[in-house]
C-alpha cells in the first residue's frame, strides 16, 4: 500500500493532466483527479473532492494538492465533513501543483509515508531541505516495510564517495530521475549527488545533468556504502535507456 | 417578538430572489477584479437551495434550514464563495441549534458564528477586501444594537446597514486575498464582489423579518 495524492484543480483538464503526468513515474501509486465542478466547468467541486478522497485512501492517508484560491477552500471544507480518524490521515500541502505533485508521486512510490510525501511536496517551493541530504526519518523505515538495512560495511568505517559518469544520451530526464531517487529513498543513510540530496526529485532534477556529466555520489555515513554503490550502479547501467 | 423558522425560509427565498435580480451586476463587479463567475455561482447555489427547502419536514428548526442552505452552496456553487457561505451557514446553523425562536442576542450569536466560520475558511483579515469587510461591521453593529435593547429586526437592520457601507468601503482597498489579490493596484476604485453580496444576502433577512 502506498499513500495515495489528490489532485484538486479549477480545471478538469489540469487535474487530469497532472494525473498522467505525475503517475507516469510513479507506478502503482494511487493518484486522482478531482478537477472541474460536477458539470465540468471552471470551478472545484465539493463533491468530486469528498469523492476523491475516499477512493484515493488506502489506509495510509492522502496528500491533496490544489491550484488556485478556491480549491484550498473545497478541500479543507470536504476535510471538515469527515471524521477525525480519516482527518488525521490526509494533509493538505501547499506547493506548486505540478512539481510538487510529481515529487510526491515518486516518494509515494518509493513506499515512503505519508509526512514524507508531503514533504517531498513541499520541495517544490524551493525553500525547506531541497537541496541538504534528508536524515533518516525515525521509525520511517518500519513504517514502510521497505527500506534497506543498511549493514555496517567492515573496511571502512568513514565516510564514502564514488564518481560515475552519465552515460544516458538524454541526460537525467525525468524518468531516470525518479527511479534514481526511488532507489535512494529505499536506504535510510543520506546521501547526496553533486552535494544535492538524492532523496529529492526536484533537487535532482535541478542540477541539469547531461550526458557525460560526471556523478559525484557521497555519504557521509559509513553505513551508507551500499547505498552508494547502488545508486552508482544504476547511474552506470544507463537506467535501460542507451 | 423573536424570529423562527418562518423567518429562516423567507430569508433564504428572499435571498435567492435578490441574488438572482443582482447577478448581472455581481458579475460585473467580480469581472472588474476577479473571475467573473460569482454573479452566476451564487445564483446557481441560491437556485438549487430553494427546492431543498421543500423538503424539509414539518417541525424543522431555523438551525435545519440553515444546514441544507450550508451543504447545497457547498456542493452546487463551485467558486469561493461555496465554501465561504455554506462555513457561515453551517456555523449559523450550529449557533442557534435547538432553538426554534431566536432573538436579538441569539441573532447576534448566529451572525458572529457565521462571521467567524468564514474568517476561518477563508483566512482573511479585516482590509483585504473581500466578504469579511462587510461581514465583521455587521456583526458588531448587531451586538451593539441588541446591547442597547433593540428588537430582531432593528438588530438585523443595523447588521445590514453595516454590511452595506462595508461593501462600499472596499472600493479603495488594494485586494489581499483572492483572485483579485493578482491585480494589485489594479483592484482599486472597484467594490468587492463578496462583500457585496454578503450586504445583499443580509439586507434580505431584514426584510425577511415582518
Amino acid at each position: 500500500m502506498t499513500v495515495g495524492i489528490l489532485i484538486v484543480s479549477h480545471s478538469e483538464k489540469i487535474a487530469e493532466g497532472v494525473v498522467e503526468l505525475a503517475g507516469q513515474m510513479a507506478a502503482g501509486v494511487t493518484i486522482t483527479a478531482a478537477g472541474g465542478t460536477d458539470d465540468g466547468r471552471i470551478g472545484t467541486s465539493f463533491d468530486r473532492v469528498t469523492t476523491g478522497l475516499a477512493s484515493t485512501d488506502s489506509g495510509d492517508g492522502v496528500v491533496v494538492l490544489y491550484d488556485l484560491g478556491s480549491a484550498v477552500l473545497t478541500a479543507e471544507t470536504a476535510l471538515d465533513f469527515l471524521d477525525d480518524e480519516a482527518k488525521a490521515r490526509i494533509e493538505i500541502v501547499d506547493a506548486p501543483l505540478v512539481e510538487g505533485a510529481v515529487a510526491a508521486a515518486v516518494a509515494a512510490a518509493s513506499g515512503s509515508p505519508r509526512g514524507e510525501v508531503a514533504a517531498a511536496a513541499r520541495t517544490a517551493n524551493g525553500e525547506s531541505t531541497a537541496g541538504e541530504p534528508t536524515a533518516p526519518v525515525e521509525g520511517s523505515g518500519a513504517a514502510s516495510g521497505e527500506r534497506i538495512a543498511d549493514v555496517r560495511a567492515s573496511e571502512a568505517d568513514e565516510p564514502y564517495e564514488r564518481s560515475v559518469v552519465l552515460v544516458n544520451r538524454d541526460g537525467l530526464h525525468a524518468r531516470p530521475a525518479a527511479e534514481f531517487v526511488k532507489l535512494a529513498s529505499r536506504h535510510a543513510v543520506p546521501v547526496t549527488v553533486n552535494g544535492k540530496d538524492a532523496k529529492s526529485l526536484l533537487a535532482i532534477m535541478g542540477l541539469g545533468l547531461t550526458a557525460g556529466s560526471t556523478v559525484r555520489l557521497s555519504t557521509p555515513d559509513p553505513t551508507g556504502r551500499p547505498a552508494v554503490d547502488a545508486l552508482a550502479e544504476l547511474i552506470e547501467s544507463g537506467f535501460g535507456e542507451t | 417578538m423573536t424570529v423562527g423558522t418562518d423567518w429562516a425560509l423567507a430569508w433564504i427565498r428572499r435571498t435567492a430572489d435578490v441574488i438572482a435580480e443582482h447577478r448581472v451586476e455581481l458579475i460585473t463587479l467580480d469581472r472588474e477584479i476577479g473571475d467573473g463567475d460569482h454573479g452566476e455561482n451564487l445564483d446557481r447555489g441560491f437556485s438549487a437551495v430553494l427546492p431543498k427547502l421543500e423538503t424539509l419536514p414539518d417541525g424543522s428548526t431555523p438551525s435545519d434550514v440553515f444546514k441544507v442552505v450550508a451543504t447545497t452552496l457547498i456542493s452546487t456553487v463551485g467558486g469561493a464563495s461555496g465554501p465561504l457561505f455554506g462555513t457561515a451557514f453551517l456555523k449559523a446553523a450550529g449557533a442557534v441549534s435547538g432553538r426554534e425562536e431566536i432573538d436579538s442576542a441569539g441573532l447576534v450569536e448566529l451572525l458572529t458564528a457565521a462571521r467567524d466560520g468564514i474568517v476561518l475558511r477563508g483566512k482573511a483579515d479585516v482590509g483585504d477586501k473581500t466578504m469579511i469587510d462587510a461581514w465583521s461591521p455587521a456583526v458588531e453593529a448587531g451586538a451593539a444594537a441588541a446591547e442597547s435593547g433593540a428588537d430582531e429586526r432593528t438588530v438585523l437592520d443595523a447588521a445590514a446597514a453595516a454590511a452595506e457601507a462595508g461593501a462600499v468601503a472596499t472600493e479603495p482597498l488594494v485586494a489581499h486575498k483572492g483572485r483579485a489579490s493578482y491585480l494589485g493596484e489594479r483592484a482599486v476604485g472597484h467594490r468587492d464582489p463578496g462583500a457585496q453580496s454578503s450586504a445583499l444576502i443580509l439586507r434580505a433577512a431584514v426584510e425577511a423579518a415582518t
